[in-house]
């Protein structure tokens, strides 16, 4: 397979997964809005604002943070660069790219997404009409996964793509759980203290995690269950131990089918022995935010190997 | 069902511009090739038939089955118009066809080959020297080398014409990259799927191995012959490219890479292509490139498409390049006036498939006649393509012509100059049920070491407005499914 196509591969899925990521951001920052009150509304736009990564081009065109000028940047303004809209188109030109290395089922899941998208969201989102927009993103990212696992060969394309997507994965929960930390520096004085349980639930929902949690610890919301949930519990799918272990496998099946390892082998060896071997408290001994810094860092240095090491640029 | 009934279809046929119409003939009468079509057809619900039709389109955009088009900003991609109503030929029709194509191909080659080694035809006084002065397609590179397996057009398109039940022409060879075919096969599996009754009904010639075929033939090219499991790749510009869907497309189908300038690079004297375990040779490229794309070393020194060192790989043998460079002299439409006399001469036989009347506008007699009879003619520039620069003297305004008449005096050996041809019409179906549309036909021929292997059908071009000879879809045009039935 060529270099260029596994780029354009493992950047489809990078960019899909970011695209139903800030369509979780989106539904957890609705689902706030209507439960708190204004200025607490506001404050958590703003962190959605931020945790999309595109806070100074907001705030170089909106003076205050309303919902309804949120979701609109978020899904459909050309001032950003990370709109849900631009990342499809970038999904789709990807797909295109690598329009050899998937089937005719991926492709068309996209293309046929990337229309519906386009056409919803040529002109402003309401309120009424945001849910729907929010539905049809994740509602995409399920065809096209769906698509990949039903129609893809596990070759060397299946893995690139989804190392992609586990690579991706792993930085956006990292990222919306190092944007919400100091939530939960206070509770740590107080051991046992119950935490704004309704913020905490805003996180889990915008990892679509907030169901799994609750199954999990019959309803319990402390600083040491969440942490050890999002961060260390493999059988959660957005966790990072999951994405690490599954990106883990994904480079694993790529040397096998290339005959030899490469430095993102090592590199992600080294991040998920690493990951294992901590404990919650090991966690908040170091501090959760520099646990955090170190973990996205790992993450980018692997996803450089990995071009590096498969050619994806030359 | 409002019936079409032939006398409509007559009525609007002598009020209209068409002689013969390949479904109802000259004088309304069903054709033999459309006979069982019309007893199917008659019996479809038109409410049915317009919301198939619609359905079509949705088909063609989920599969993503576009072009590129280039606006001011944005790059659009557009849809080439579908008419679900098939053009169909008879087996008969088709041997006579194939054998005028395959004669037509051969001739082709020989003369490449000539061309760009002792000019035997030219020293032979059956070709003035001055034709291939100016051929702007002419590569010195190539002279006195022969590409392997002495193969210069790997795929050819051949542009025919209809004017009568069994009056075919030329109207243009495409040695050069003749593109559409991705159009051939995707029209076919739409039709499969809208109109699978038709096809138990009808027994309809084959065309989905087109991929499996190309394939095939462009692996016997390969340096020495094709031995061991040759590798072949599809060099395309990039997305950015309006064929880019159909390069993307045969390279799928064929189960080839998709490779772009940038992934390949000479090593050790072969060309090869960056995977993601390095570099790896190639034997055969499918280029999708023009010539001055292909190396920036010898050719165009700015673009960067193209592969440094390509063409020095090429001359030492060790890479095919399909088709061969410098295959473009050959479109050249003032080599196509000579197509008769290079059949002949190449063959020794009388050409099967008739050109279309030219007069070359560098001869005085011709271009005084040519200018006398601008409002009769079709005149088209030498070198062009895709219906541009070109004037189609019945459907111009008087402006157009002064205006086209003032370009053809200052550079007269640039054109050449056709009669209007009385094309045939092919019924499309339109909310008022069947019209005759012009159309052409475009099959795709391949050759190897092995032969000449021509696809039943090809490509049908329609040109959907009304009276309009312009079948180009940069200009209006759509396609048809084209059908050759069995015997």
């Amino acid at each position: 397979m060529l270099g260029r196509t596994a780029n354009g591969l493992f950047w489809m899925f990078r960019y899909l997964e970011r695209a139903e990521n800030t369509a979780r951001l989106i539904e957890a920052g609705l689902r706030m809005g209507l439960t708190r009150d204004v200025v607490t509304a506001e404050e958590e736009w703003r962190s959605v604002i931020a945790t999309s990564g595109q806070r100074a081009a907001y705030e170089a065109k909106h003076g205050t943070y309303t919902g309804v000028q949120a979701w609109n940047f978020l899904l459909r303004d050309k001032a950003n660069p990370n709109s849900v809209l631009a990342m499809f188109e970038m999904v789709r030109t990807n797909a295109r790219l690598a329009r050899n290395a998937i089937s005719g089922e991926v492709w068309e899941a996209v293309n046929e997404s990337w229309m519906a998208l386009r056409d919803f969201l040529a002109r402003p989102v309401s309120q009424q009409s945001v849910g729907e927009a929010v539905a049809m993103v994740r509602h995409a990212g399920t065809l096209a996964h769906g698509a990949m696992t039903g129609s893809m060969l596990r070759d060397a394309s299946f893995h690139f793509a989804r190392a992609g997507t586990h690579l991706e994965r792993a930085d956006s929960t990292a990222r919306i759980l190092d944007i919400k930390y100091y939530l939960l520096l206070p509770s740590l004085a107080y051991v046992g203290s119950s935490l704004d349980t309704s913020q905490w639930d805003t996180v889990l929902r915008s990892v679509s995690g907030d169901r799994a949690y609750r199954w999990i610890n019959a309803g319990q919301i402390d600083a040491r269950r969440i942490v050890e949930f999002l961060v260390l519990d493999d059988r959660f799918p957005r966790s990072l131990a999951f994405c690490h272990s599954a990106l883990r496998e994904n480079l694993a099946a790529l040397a096998r089918g290339h005959g030899s390892e490469g430095h993102a082998h090592a590199l992600i060896r080294d991040a998920h022995s690493r990951l294992t071997a901590l404990s919650v408290d090991d966690i908040f001994r170091g501090g959760l935010h520099e646990f955090l810094l170190r973990f996205m860092a790992d993450n980018a240095a692997i996803a450089e190997a990995i071009a590096a090491d498969y050619r994806f640029l030359g | 069902m409002p019936k079409v009934a032939a006398g409509e279809i007559r009525g609007f046929m002598r009020g209209g511009f068409g002689k013969f119409d390949e479904m109802f003939g000259e004088d309304g009468a069903l054709t033999a090739a459309y006979a069982d079509y019309n007893v199917w057809f008659e019996q479809q619900d038109p409410k049915l038939l317009q919301r198939k039709d619609a359905e079509a389109e949705q088909n063609f955009r989920r599969t993503g089955i576009t072009f590129n088009v280039y606006g001011e900003d944005e790059a659009e991609e557009r849809l080439i118009p579908f008419d679900m109503v098939p053009r169909i030929i008879t087996a008969a029709e088709w041997r006579r066809l194939s054998r005028g194509i395959e004669q037509r191909v051969r001739a082709l080659n020989a003369f490449l080959h000539d061309l760009y080694h002792r000019q035997e035809i030219v020293r032979a006084g059956r070709l003035p020297e001055r034709v291939l002065r100016g051929n702007d397609a002419w590569l010195p590179n190539m002279v006195d080398f022969t590409p392997p397996g002495g193969v210069y057009t790997h795929v050819v398109g051949i542009d025919l014409v209809r004017t009568g039940p069994d009056e075919f022409f030329v109207l243009e060879d495409n040695a050069r990259t003749p593109s559409g075919v991705s159009y051939m096969l995707e029209n076919r599996e739409t039709m499969m799927v809208m109109f699978p009754d038709l096809f138990t009904r009808m027994q309809v010639e084959t065309v989905s191995d087109y991929p499996r075929r190309l394939a095939r033939s462009l692996a016997a090219c390969a340096p020495g012959g094709g031995s061991g499991r040759p590798v072949v790749a599809v060099l395309t510009p990039g997305i950015y490219n309006s064929a880019y869907f159909e390069h993307a497309f045969l390279a799928d189908q064929m189960g080839a890479e998709l490779v772009e300038g940038s992934d390949l690079r000479v090593v050790d004297g072969r060309v090869a292509m960056r995977t993601t375990a390095g570099y790896q040779p190639v034997d055969v490229i499918y280029r999708r490139v023009d010539d001055e794309f292909l190396d920036p070393l010898t050719f165009n020194p700015d673009s960067v498409l193209g592969v440094p060192g390509i063409m020095d790989v090429y001359r030492a043998g060790r890479v095919t390049i399909a088709n061969a460079p410098g295959t473009g002299v050959a479109d050249d439409k003032a080599v196509y006036s000579f197509m008769p006399e290079i059949v002949e001469f190449y063959t020794g036989e009388k050409p099967i498939l008739p050109n279309v009347e030219t007069w070359r506008c560098a001869d005085k007699d011709s271009l005084a006649y040519v200018l006398d009879n601008l409002a009769d003619l079709v005149v088209k520039e030498v070198h062009g393509s895709g219906g541009y620069g070109m004037l189609v003297g019945p459907t111009s305004t008087r402006e157009q012509i002064a205006e086209f008449r003032k370009r053809l005096e200052a550079k007269p050996a640039n054109y050449i100059a056709q009669p209007t041809l009385s094309l045939s019409t092919c019924p499309i179906f339109t909310k008022k049920g069947l019209a005759p549309r012009h159309v052409d036909l475009r099959p795709y021929v391949l050759v190897s070491p092995h032969g000449i292997d021509i696809t039943p059908g090809g490509l049908t071009r329609v040109a959907l407005t009304e009276g309009s000879l312009v079948v180009n879809s940069s200009q209006g045009g759509g396609t048809k499914d084209t059908w050759v039935l069995k015997e």
